[in-house]
């Protein structure tokens, strides 16, 4: 029998949350390492999700829409709608977050996505004379947008290496573009949040102007998190980023809280 | 079809997308196609319209704050909805926290649920192989998916032996897999 007949009906079990005990231990530790198992999770939570459609119960009532459609209009937007929480489990930022070289790399991929969405945008007012070319973009921003949701899944394996013997510590990385206003900052090894806090990025401008904020986050169990392009205002050079802790509610204007992380530069 | 497919998942991202831009049309929108599989899934498991209602406002509600949470990468909308529904659920069922603001699940599900004749005709199937399924294996399969119960506690309920019940499962979602892609 192999590995993946061993687990095949664990992994049944794993999809409806329905495994528990040492079984559940053993076979997460399996699909850390296995992206064949991992692939036929996701196939089985598909097929899961298709026992809700089974459900015959009445629709939802009128009040929930109009509950719904009038707390979103009394919704502030956050910042923190562009960021991206981590896993709670199995993240894949796991322990560290990874290495600098891959970092940028990663960096410089994102960028390229968000570049080709603002042209493929561009392309569709003239798509009948540029088709051609939007063709081709098409294909690059696929290419693209298959390398982030690469650096973004949660169960990719994601390690980073410190000197032998060093205990890992709060650390974060921003890379920031200031023509396009692209921001992508990555924490690892945050303090877990206490209650009613939430930790807040700022950028601090060159010209020594107030700190802007530049998202709210959210760290994962493992104290891993990621921002990526929070809006930000046009043209502003930065001096240097910082990780405050601040009240999860209220207004996020200037830092109030104690400075977590600091940049150094570069 | 793989082109209606297509066609589909590129009308959720569309919506997604304005919903990023503060479109609250298209979060009207979404809400339309997908709150009744939502709602259903949570008033199957908890029993309670009240309960219900707050499960479907705290999703849409959380789609609403971070839509960033859902893209492609994450599979079908409805059902990856479908799975937060039911995780919620389960949250309620054991009165416990809900673990994140969106879940951070990959679902990979062939048909589109975009459409209300795509959900007919997927319901038709998932129902038509739910009635040809043993009354124990259906059985199992509903108690672990909608009542949200380990295997463990699916055995002991049944007095079955835990291989069996595993067994059952595994089977059960097998077979939903194989009619929809007949």
């Amino acid at each position: 029998m192999s590995a993946h007949e061993q687990f095949a009906e664990d992994l049944a079990l794993y999809a409806l949350g329905a495994l528990d005990g040492e079984e559940l231990q053993t076979l997460e530790k399996h699909l850390e390492g296995c992206a064949s198992c991992r692939r036929e999770l996701e196939l089985l939570r598909g097929d899961s999700s298709l026992l809700a459609l089974t459900t015959t119960g009445p629709k939802p009532p009128a009040r929930a829409r109009q509950r719904l459609m009038s707390a979103i209009a009394n919704e502030p937007r956050l910042p923190a709608n562009k960021v991206v929480p981590e896993s709670q489990h199995r993240s894949w930022w796991s322990a560290f977050g990874w290495p600098a070289v891959r970092l940028v790399a990663a960096a410089v991929l994102v960028f390229v996505g968000i570049n080709l969405v603002r042209q493929n945008s561009s392309l569709q007012q003239n798509l009948a004379s540029l088709r051609a070319q939007f063709s081709d973009q098409g294909i690059k921003l696929e290419e693209a947008n298959q390398t982030v949701a690469t650096l973004m899944d949660p169960e990719a394996t994601k390690i980073e290496l410190v000197a032998a013997g060093n205990k890992p510590v709060p650390r974060g990385k921003a890379i920031y573009q200031r023509r396009n206003r692209n921001l992508i900052f990555f924490a690892s090894n945050l303090p877990a949040l206490p209650a009613e806090k939430i930790y807040e990025l700022w950028l601090f401008p060159a010209n020594g102007g107030a700190p802007i904020p530049a998202g709210l986050f959210k760290p994962d169990a493992r104290g891993s998190a990621t921002v990526v392009n929070p809006p930000l205002p046009e043209g502003i050079e930065a001096k240097n980023f910082a990780v405050t802790l601040e009240p999860e509610s209220g207004a996020h204007d200037h830092p109030r809280g104690t400075p977590v992380i600091v940049g150094v530069g570069e | 079809m793989p082109n209606a497919d297509t066609n589909a998942i590129t009308s959720d991202l569309a919506l997604v997308t304005a919903i990023r831009a503060g479109d609250q049309g298209a979060m009207a929108a979404l809400y339309d196609r997908y709150s009744s599989i939502v709602y259903s899934v949570a008033l199957r498991m908890l029993q309670d319209t009240g309960a219900a209602e707050d499960v479907l406002q705290d999703i849409f509600m959380q789609l609403w704050r971070n839509p960033g949470a859902f893209d492609a990468s994450r599979g079908n909308m409805g059902a990856w909805l479908a799975v937060i529904a039911r995780h919620r659920a389960i949250d309620a069922l054991r009165k416990r926290r809900p673990e994140n603001d969106i879940e951070d699940v990959v679902v990979s599900v062939e048909p589109d649920l975009a459409s209300e004749a795509d959900r007919s005709r997927v319901m038709d199937k998932v129902r038509g192989a739910l009635q040809t399924m043993p009354v124990p294996q259906r059985s199992a399969l509903e108690m672990a998916y909608f009542e949200g119960l380990t295997h463990i506690e699916i055995a002991a309920k049944t007095g079955e032996p835990l291989g069996t019940i595993k067994s059952r499962i595994r089977t059960g979602l097998l077979s939903l897999r194989k009619v929809l892609a007949a």
